[in-house]
């Protein structure tokens, strides 16, 4: 493969488009509602009107509004059919280039849901055909690889970068170029490159759908990586229950492969890059990245302290490059269209965009990609339609189980890193969780306190018996128990688990109680001061 | 190797460059307390008993795993890291049962040593009363989890001295157990050799000799001292 | 000054703390000088009186005659000392807890282990009800002061006595918070 070839598999699969295309989202969302017999009722429409020739019938990825699937978008009319059942597929081929079928439900895909976003992780999303390396290719996939590879010394790429202002998309926001400029000093014989696809919070599924719609990007991403920082043999490291976005991978690393895009001298260059998946076995912990590098080594998936950092010493004690799958799917862009130009988009410390799963109490549950800064009430109300039944919305929870609640009157706050940890809150992987006027916040620091709980490892103290303790305080006081003292107690606990816990899902553990307590401090003493009276008999 | 130079608890201390914290504070006769560590084995950071403050960075470092730096100001000891032990502790002994009176180890136990040297006089905590079971299928020991307190120094000391990794880790968090091969009693498991290393190594009562009543279980440690030292310096002191 | 009035009691225990507290020898003649015993299960008072200065309390909290009685023992008492182990963690009166539910505590005691006439006693207002889970006495009541051991040497009972006839919150250290 030389950049020629690759310039020709584009124009040919340019070429061979034809006029009117459907797109039917085959992502998990969709699929779990029975789109793939959507589209085979639509290919089988097509084929018996005859119209093979004129229109194509494209299975994609993720087009947003998980909450209306299957999704089926016909191009160039714009119409967008929702909640599309298998039966409708010939009404929605007979009515292509006229109105849109009728009866049928569409929305309108100009409506801000989908006007206010900027896709750039997601620009690929819902648009080509995840299973066809070829449909990636079109547009200009493995171009940024192919530029890096022979036109950039490592340095340039990690310079580019820096100067992009990517922050890590996994939770923590550490900037991405400091992180790859450590890896590509750090001296080693080998070194790896590992893209964290354990994406665990409960509400989450960004990474996801990433994979399933746009795999050769995170390939792509992951390479330049590689050849960044001087590795030849990368891991992605997927949870088992994702199934589709494994076989997706799967294929895709056979098809880079195939073309020479992955494996030994990519484009004909010296430079030799392998991935291989890695899958998860159900435990969240894995998601932390000595913990998962401890997976990846086939041991027991449990953190060690850090120093060292997986950059002077991770997998097999080799320098290590470790990113989540949305940094990695915003590599190639930055390469393609220039660290400025990326740096442009978002505020001051938080440059480019997000992808958000947007759920709870929310009338467009889905997915969405902004650029930082983004006011929250505009994602939540305007972009979201706030919640359904028309009530208030009451508190927002981003950052999963590491996260916090933000209450209804910081709802005008920008989201970006800083300004989501001045509300006690943090970006983290992207989970948005709404929830309304009738949540009980106690309630909702127990329920993640109770995730905490379960996916503690086990291997330090605090973490393993504080979260059961604290867990077992907010069932004393949700179930009207509760004296002052076990909130003393509570807060106390918080304190020993956040500053002594060995890795960061302990040292977050309390976080959602802390953000709870902090502006809902009033529910946790209704619930104190509605315990029943005199003696309480020992539980 | 290169000597640096740090302060511990305001006192000049040298130590070599490889060195951790708690091996240079120990060195200089400052008592740090610990579980999970023991002499000669890995160390897994897990107790987080001997966490200790150091100057300029705004979180707590675990001494058995912090090497030590030129220049480094250690505190061991402070309102705060007191506060933080005594509840470790006492989390520690509201998960598990143990009951000190009719333990074996009673006497020569170090989670309760550190009790009497945190000052423990009860805990506030509720206690779990879980069930545990208690595997006495070994020929020659015995495993109660009711005393264990996941240290995995047994883990560590059969799969580092002995090399026959016999024990390990189940399930999570609270689930967590050691486990003897791929769960199966004790007294089958294939692997292990009947060393007694794990025995020896235990800092509770969860690991004893059959037939240990209450209070008799002593430990000799240097016997993985001996062992250790026979093999990384190649010196066969008793 | 008037004597200090002293109560000792002995809930769910087995009455070692107790024994320990006699093998306080001769010194229990120089005790019984400063202090008024009120009330203890080795004197015949059968009502916990009022304004008792101290009370020793031995054994956990196991029935509901502990439970009635503790919480009118911290009424009625200006310092209230868990007295070994048994009252300071649960200990062996405890080890129930993690073993059954009270039937089948009760069926494993007095069914399966019985030599003659197995049954489960059942004498209601005579024969307290057990509670579902044996508690420390600080989970029942507020303890002010803790004096663990199973037994409490006398040595440690008395250093205790001695700072708190004083006036002085005891500081119990070292060799004397040893459990067990």
């Amino acid at each position: 493969m030389v950049l020629n070839d690759l310039l020709e598999i584009k124009e040919r699969e340019r070429k061979a488009r034809k006029g009117t295309v459907l797109r039917c989202c085959v992502a998990a969302g969709c699929l779990s509602a029975n789109s793939q017999a959507v589209k085979d009722g639509l290919d089988k429409a097509v084929k018996e009107k005859g119209l093979e020739g004129q229109v194509e019938v494209r299975g994609v990825g993720c087009m947003g509004l998980c909450c209306q699937g299957p999704l089926v978008q016909e191009d160039p009319a714009e119409t967008l059919y929702v909640k599309v059942n298998p039966e409708d597929a010939p009404a929605i081929v007979d009515a292509l280039g006229k109105n849109p079928a009728p009866g049928l439900p569409t929305t309108d895909p100009h409506a801000p849901f989908f006007k206010k976003q900027m896709p750039v992780v997601l620009e690929n999303c819902g648009r080509i055909d995840p299973e066809r390396i070829e449909s990636y290719i079109a547009e200009d996939g493995y171009l940024a690889l192919h530029d890096v590879i022979l036109e950039m010394t490592p340095k340039e790429v990690v310079e580019n970068v820096v100067k992009s202002g990517l922050r890590g998309r996994g939770g923590a926001g550490y900037p991405t170029g400091l992180k790859w400029a450590t890896v590509a000093k750090t001296v080693g014989e080998r070194k790896f490159v590992i893209c964290n696809a354990d994406e665990g919070d409960p509400g989450a599924f960004m990474d996801r759908s990433v994979l399933e719609s746009d795999p050769h990007r995170v390939l792509e991403g992951m390479a330049v990586a590689a050849y960044a920082v001087g590795a030849s043999q990368g891991y992605i490291y997927v949870r088992a229950e994702y199934p589709l976005a494994i076989s997706r991978l799967q294929a895709a690393i056979r098809q880079a492969k195939q073309y020479g895009l992955l494996g030994g001298g990519i484009f004909e260059s010296p430079f030799n890059f392998n991935v291989e998946i890695r899958i998860g076995a159900g435990a969240f912990v894995c998601g932390e990245e000595t913990a998962l590098m401890s997976s990846v080594e086939g041991k027991r998936g449990s953190p060690r302290p850090r120093p060292p950092f997986p950059a002077e010493s991770g997998l097999w004690g080799n320098p290590t490059l470790i990113n989540n799958v949305e940094t990695y799917a915003n590599v190639p862009v930055i390469i393609r269209k220039g660290a400025e130009w990326f740096s442009a988009i978002g505020t001051e410390k938080s440059k480019g965009t997000k992808v958000f799963a947007l759920a709870g109490k929310i009338r467009n549950t889905g997915l969405i990609e902004v650029p930082m800064g983004v006011p929250l009430r505009e994602i939540v109300e305007e972009m979201g339609g706030g919640v359904p039944d028309g009530s208030e919305v009451k508190a927002v929870q981003t950052g999963g189980p590491s996260g916090g609640c933000i209450p209804a009157a910081a709802l005008d706050i920008p989201v970006d890193y800083e300004s989501l940890a001045k509300v006690g809150s943090i970006m983290g992987s992207g989970g948005m969780i709404v929830m309304d006027e009738d949540t009980n916040m106690v309630d909702v620091a127990r329920f993640f306190m109770e995730f905490c709980m379960d996916e503690s490892c086990g291997k330090c103290v605090p973490c393993r018996t504080g979260t059961v303790q604290m867990h077992q305080l907010l069932d004393k006081i949700i179930q009207k128990r509760g004296a002052a003292e076990d909130l003393e107690r509570l807060e106390e606990l918080c304190d020993v688990v956040k500053n002594t816990s060995l890795c960061g899902l302990g040292q977050t553990a309390p976080n959602p109680v802390l953000s709870t307590l902090r502006f809902f401090r009033h529910e946790y003493l209704e619930l104190l001061k509605q315990r029943e009276t005199g003696a309480q008999p020992p539980a | 190797m290169a000597a640096k130079t740090l302060t511990i608890d305001g006192r000049l201390v040298g130590a070599h460059e490889n060195q951790t914290v708690l091996e240079a504070a120990s060195e200089a006769g400052i008592k740090i307390p610990t579980l999970c560590h023991l002499d000669g084995i890995a160390d897994a950071g897990a107790c987080r008993l001997c966490l200790v403050e150091v100057a300029g960075s705004p979180r707590l470092h675990p001494a058995c795993v912090l090497k030590v730096a030129e220049g480094m100001e250690i505190k061991t000891q402070s309102e705060r890291l007191r506060k933080y032990r005594r509840l470790l502790l006492e989390l520690l002994f509201a998960e598990r049962n143990h009951v000190c009176a009719v333990c074996v180890a009673n006497g020569h136990c170090e989670l309760q040593d550190l009790a009497m040297d945190l000052g423990m006089d009860h805990v506030r905590y509720q206690y779990r009363f879980q069930p545990f079971a208690v595997d006495v299928t070994h020929r020659l020991f015995g495993l109660d989890h009711n005393r264990c307190v996941l240290c995995t120094r047994c883990v560590r000391v059969c799969s580092e001295v002995e090399g026959a990794h016999t024990w390990d880790m189940e399930g999570r968090g609270a689930k967590a157990r050691v486990i003897t091969d791929l769960k199966q009693p004790w007294g089958e498991a294939d692997s292990c050799t009947s060393c007694g290393k794990c025995v020896h190594g235990c800092p509770t009562g969860a690991l004893f000799f059959q037939g240990s009543t209450v209070g008799e279980m002593e430990r000799d440690r240097t016997r993985l001292e001996f062992i250790v030292t026979a093999r990384e310096k190649k010196q066969w002191i008793a | 000054m008037d004597r200090l009035k002293i109560a000792t009691l002995w809930l769910g225990g087995c009455s070692g703390c107790h024994m320990s507290f006699l093998d306080l020898d001769e010194w229990l003649i120089d005790l019984a000088g400063k202090v008024e015993l009120v009330y203890s299960p080795i004197m015949d008072i059968k009502v916990y009186p009022e304004q008792v200065d101290v009370a020793l309390v031995e054994g956990a909290v196991a029935n509901e005659e502990n439970l009635e009685l503790i919480h009118r023992v911290r009424r009625r008492t200006r310092i209230l000392v868990a007295f070994g182990d048994c009252a300071v963690t649960g200990n062996v009166t405890a080890l129930r807890n993690s073993v059954s539910n009270v039937e089948g505590v009760l069926h494993r005691a007095y069914l399966e282990a019985a030599d003659l006439q197995a049954q489960v006693p059942s004498e209601p207002g005579i024969v307290p009800a057990l509670l579902e889970r044996v508690v420390p006495v600080h989970e029942a009541v507020p303890v002010d002061y803790f004096l663990p051991g199973c037994p409490p040497p006398a040595a440690r009972i008395r250093s205790l006595l001695e700072q708190v006839l004083a006036g002085t919150p005891p500081a119990l250290a070292g060799q004397d918070l040893k459990f067990g």
